[in-house]
């Protein structure tokens, strides 16, 4: 599945409950919706049957997979075998650091309803999986900023819609 | 708990959520997926709410991995949408739902780039990750220019800059030839004075991508990329917000000391002399604290400052203390820490002069090899064969050997093919390299290939006082019960070439070596027959004078298989049989094999071959020695992670018995199968119960929590076999003093239900429980039995004996006379099928407990049909043979209707 990859930090970004089911995925290598689906089932079977006190490494297909268990959630990074590892590793913390403040105190659920908004703050921490930004607080005041435009859109096609409704009474 | 903030979309993850099996969650997508296809199209009613929750809807369907081929158009239409609420919509779900690939994506390139070159800081953003995600040739052909002047626009903010540098990065490897990166070399080296780390880090990335093309072009960055290093590392001056653990950032730390690493070499002396500085104070001045996040951070950089050295070819002192370093770490605790200090170890290795420092770990790293982690016992088998050398082979190959039998099935293919590669490389004498060789055909039959048994072969026809020792060996080998095919094949070959060297010792005379050879026959595939024949007709040749009585049973195998189906196979029994019947000119035709022409082995020079593909670039010669090695393991499809290849459902699944001659399946692909069928399972874990806990607890940021459930299997098993005191305890009856003793449960349920699974108990009563557990392969079988005392006192004259029919061979290990109390003995049992029967071997178990003897005769479940095993045979395999086959009473066919 893998040897058409060009040279990346992350082919992909996986999140899996500890029941096997999938939270978020990110494939910035092109895998075909039949891949992925290999790929998550090859992996769930790898990852979620390691014990607690391993390392926090797999070797998969010539790759090494990086991962870290959070209560109930693996997140998964898959990257080339020449890469550093805790670098990574690293990437992945940091993301979990930025989603619990994010959502204040972040659970399973908040990823699990909020999954469109966990991409939009992946979109912050990697692009083309690479990383991005180390300041925590950047990534927070920009995700702000964007709620905030969100919110006042809303409130601008409610105060027109009042306006039409009014006229057109 | 945070809801989306659309209720719909709630709704329907609820929904999927509350799903109980995975065909009602189907049903429930399904329902979606007609309901949005309905709402698109028409599409004319749709609010930009609605297209938004539809298409956010999609993603989820597509995330969880269904099939969703409609609704793109909508996804990239939404990219043009005015509003910032709905482009962001379309940039994200559009940059999950296509990849570089898809046509669709064409559509939007004007968009993107009215975007790109627009004012609005949002949307440019928004773009650039798009571009940087899944962005394809047509993307830089068009954008690249746009997207360049955005990274060193001076007007532009740092949140657009840093995301157009790692666009630009992407578009770059994907497309060297069409992004024009002349004259960039000033701009990186200007890029790298930036003062927001932000666009730092991304332009640091984007060096590492250049710089590993064409490292010539940017020495001006080089004193620069020193100077970064040395203003994180050393002067620690960095905004508070930068650093992470107290570290500053370690992300950009190494990116930079990876950039370096593309540059052959560090020329100028102030420079090198500054960097060296640098180096020697991540190196010493790293320690393994408490914290496990500060550690990953402060090693990241120290491992990547090691590579760094290791690379730049430092001084001999410089190296000894890198590997005094390593040697500290692969002993630590931590275990992330001991896998890359092994790993780190392998690659210096390259390194020269440190062999020998090394080396002085050994006993270390082979402790390595039995850690519980396999990520970690990879690493230190890797380090192993890299390390090893004339000096050390005999150690390292024998605890390789050692740890074979135990090994996990996903690694004694590797372990096998490096075992092979050095007994031969570094065999310090030529018998020791023929005991390796067949111990590890012993040990690892299905994973030893055909180059290493015809090696072994040249080996020792070229090499004439190494003949006898290897039939000699051979002959030992065929003693035992069961033997994988591979050792059928090579001991039958030895010893029809060079068994009659030893005519004289007991044990050896032609009749007894064809009659142990000949005893194998039954379990062969066809692929071996041909061996044994040859093999035979050699036996008969060296016979001087003749034996009439086993001149005559060799030429009914020769007559039988005249006719056989095989062309090899019909072609040898014939020749053979001629042949033998000419006396005299048979002893020319079939006089000893002459010595093969030397030549490279083939296993080594596919090792070779692979290393030359990988050196490349310098900085990945580092790497060389470790990609080297895992390219052995890719001479074979199979999926090195010890899933079963493939479930064999083909168009014509037969049951294959054994000993049936059709077999054409390579023995080794039955390899990492589990001997006994599933190994794979759907849901690894069953559900447990504070499922709802893992969901409403935190993601607990301050560390992974402890244990976890153990696994289901070593539950069960131990339910099963092992019993508990409290059982014990129970059952006794009080005072029971003589008369018999009365088994518990019904011994003929427990038999049939272990004819369908392979562990359970066999018998139980009061003082005794036998369980058993047992693995299948083709003809052979393993089964232990799990004799567990269940009382405070001791059995004595404990005694197993098996009775085994005509068809089975059976070997049972040795049964202590005595179970001390509360104590469980394992006995493992070998069973090998000669031919299909239906009659079953019996164990004659007694034991003595006070003055009562016990004894009874249990029905072993080695029936027939553990020795089946399904084949998948492809029509254009099947049709062939089934046409050969001349009617009744080959053929039957009929037809049934239902």
């Amino acid at each position: 599945i893998v040897h058409k990859l060009i040279k990346l930090q992350i082919h992909f970004v996986l999140l899996i409950s500890r029941q096997g089911k999938v939270r978020l995925t990110k494939w910035y290598s092109p895998y075909s919706q039949k891949e992925r689906s290999k790929v998550i089932r090859e992996l769930s079977g790898i990852v979620l049957n390691r014990g607690p006190k391993l390392c926090n490494f797999v070797e998969w297909r010539g790759h090494r997979v990086v991962y870290r268990r959070y209560a109930g959630l693996y997140f998964c990074m898959c990257i080339d075998e020449a890469d550093n590892e805790l670098e990574v590793l690293d990437i992945i913390h940091h993301f979990v650091e930025i989603l619990d403040r994010y959502f204040g105190s972040v659970c399973e659920l908040d990823l699990i309803f909020n999954f469109h908004k966990a991409y939009y703050i992946l979109d912050e921490v990697l692009i083309a999986g690479e990383f991005q930004e180390s300041s925590k607080r950047t990534i927070i005041r920009l995700l702000s900023t964007h709620d905030s435009m969100v919110e006042m859109a809303k409130e601008e096609a409610t105060s027109i819609g009042n306006m039409i409704a009014q006229v057109t009474k | 708990m945070a809801l989306s903030g659309m209720r719909g979309l709630s709704v329907f993850i609820s929904d999927v959520r509350n799903c109980q099996n995975k065909e009602q969650e189907r049903l429930r997508v399904d329902k979606e997926l007609g309901n949005v296809r309905t709402r698109f199209k028409n599409e004319k009613g749709l609010s930009p709410y609605e297209k938004k929750k539809y298409v956010w809807k999609m993603l989820y369907i597509y995330m969880l991995g269904y099939d969703v081929d409609f609704g793109h158009m909508e996804a990239v239409s939404l990219i043009s949408a005015p509003k910032y609420p709905e482009k962001q919509v379309g940039y994200i779900v559009t940059a999950c739902l296509l990849n570089e690939n898809h046509d669709f994506l064409r559509l939007a390139i004007n968009t993107v780039r009215n975007d790109i070159i627009g004012r609005n800081e949002t949307f440019q953003c928004l773009a650039l990750t798009l571009v940087g995600n899944i962005g394809g040739r047509e993307f830089a052909e068009s954008l690249a220019a746009d997207v360049q002047k955005l990274l060193i626009s001076s007007s532009c903010r740092p949140l657009v800059r840093k995301k157009a540098a790692l666009c630009l990065l992407r578009l770059y490897r994907k497309n060297p030839d069409v992004v024009n990166v002349d004259g960039w070399a000033d701009r990186m080296a200007q890029l790298l004075d930036e003062r927001d780390l932000g666009v730092l880090t991304s332009s640091m990335s984007l060096l590492v991508a250049l710089v590993s093309n064409n490292h010539e072009a940017y020495w001006s960055c080089l004193p620069k990329c020193v100077k970064t290093l040395e203003r994180l590392a050393r002067n620690q001056d960095i905004p508070q917000e930068y650093t992470y653990y107290g570290i500053p950032s370690p992300w950009l730390q190494v990116k930079t000391m990876r950039a370096l690493q593309y540059f052959p070499t560090v020329e100028d002396p102030n420079t090198r002399r500054s960097l060296f500085e640098v180096l020697q104070r991540i190196l010493m001045g790293t320690d393994v604290v408490k914290n496990v996040n500060k550690n990953n951070a402060s090693h990241a950089v120290l491992f990547e400052a090691l590579a760094l050295v290791m690379h730049l070819d430092a001084e001999k002192e410089m190296m000894s203390q890198c590997v005094a370093l390593l040697g500290k770490f692969i002993a630590v605790r931590e275990p992330n820490i001991r896998y890359l200090g092994l790993e780190n170890m392998t690659r210096m290795l390259m390194v020269t002069d440190v062999q020998d420092i090394i080396k002085r770990h050994q006993a270390q790293i082979i402790t390595s090899l039995k850690d519980p982690d396999i990520s970690i016992r990879r690493r230190a088998l890797d380090l192993l064969y890299g390390m090893c050398d004339v000096s050390n082979a005999k150690d390292i190959v024998e605890e390789l050997l050692q740890y074979l039998s135990s090994a996990d099935f996903a690694m004694r293919e590797e372990l096998s093919l490096k075992a092979a590669i050095l007994a031969e490389k570094f065999a310090p004498d030529l018998s020791w390299y023929v005991d390796v060789i067949l111990q590890l055909i012993d040990k690892a039959g299905d994973f030893v290939s055909d180059d290493i048994w015809f090696r072994v072969v040249q080996f020792v026809t070229n090499n004439e006082d190494l003949q006898s020792y290897a039939a000699a060996k051979a002959r030992e080998y065929l003693n035992k019960p069961a033997i994988h095919e591979t050792m059928v094949k090579v001991s039958a070959y030895i010893l029809g070439e060079y068994g009659h060297l030893l005519a004289r010792r007991p044990g050896y005379s032609p009749k007894e070596l064809f009659t142990i050879i000949h005893e194998k026959h039954p379990t062969v595939s066809t692929s071996t027959i041909p061996i044994l024949l040859s093999s035979y007709a050699k036996i008969l040749m060296h016979t001087q004078p003749p034996e009439p009585e086993l001149q005559n049973q060799i030429w009914t195998i020769f007559n039988k298989y005249e006719s056989c189906i095989d062309v090899e196979i019909q072609q040898r029994a014939a020749e053979y049989f001629a042949l033998s019947r000419k006396g005299a000119s048979l002893m020319d035709i079939l006089a000893e094999m002459p010595k093969f022409p030397e030549r490279q082995s083939a296993l080594i020079r596919k090792a070779e071959d692979a290393e030359v593909d990988t050196a490349e670039q310098s900085a990945i010669k580092l790497r060389a020695q470790q990609q080297m090695s895992t390219a052995l393991v890719v001479t074979d499809q199979r999926p090195p992670n010890g899933m079963p290849a493939q479930p064999s459902i083909g168009p014509l699944s037969l049951v294959k018995v054994p000993s049936e001659t059709v077999d054409s399946q390579n023995p080794g692909d039955q390899g990492l199968t589990h001997p006994n069928g599933v190994v794979y399972k759907e849901d690894p874990q069953p559900p447990s119960q504070d499922i709802i806990g893992d969901l409403l607890g935190t993601l607990s940021i301050e560390g992974p929590p402890g244990a976890v459930a153990q696994s289901p299997q070593s539950a069960t098993y131990e339910a099963e076999g092992a019993p508990s005191a409290a059982d014990a305890a129970a059952l006794v009856p009080v005072g029971e003093e003589s008369g018999s003793v009365q088994p518990i449960g019904n011994i003929n349920e427990r038999f049939y239900a272990l004819c369908l699974k392979d562990s359970g108990v066999l018998y139980e009563d009061p003082n005794i429980q036998i369980g058993i557990k047992a693995e299948w392969r083709a003809h052979q079988g393993r089964l232990v039995l799990f004799l567990g005392n269940k009382n405070t006192a001791s059995l004595g004259s404990v005694q197993a004996l098996i009775l085994p029919p005509t068809h089975l061979k059976m070997e049972l290990s040795l049964v202590p006379e005595t179970i001390p109390p509360r104590a469980q003995v394992q006995c493992p049992l070998e069973v090998m099928n000669l031919r299909p029967s239906r009659d079953v071997a019996v164990l004659d178990f007694s034991y003595k407990f006070g003055p009562t003897m016990v004894n009874v005769k249990l029905r072993l479940p080695a029936v027939l049909n553990k020795f089946l095993q399904p084949i998948t045979v492809s029509p254009e395999e099947f049709f062939p043979q089934w046409r050969s086959l001349s009617g009744p009473p080959l053929k039957l066919q009929e037809v049934v209707c239902i």
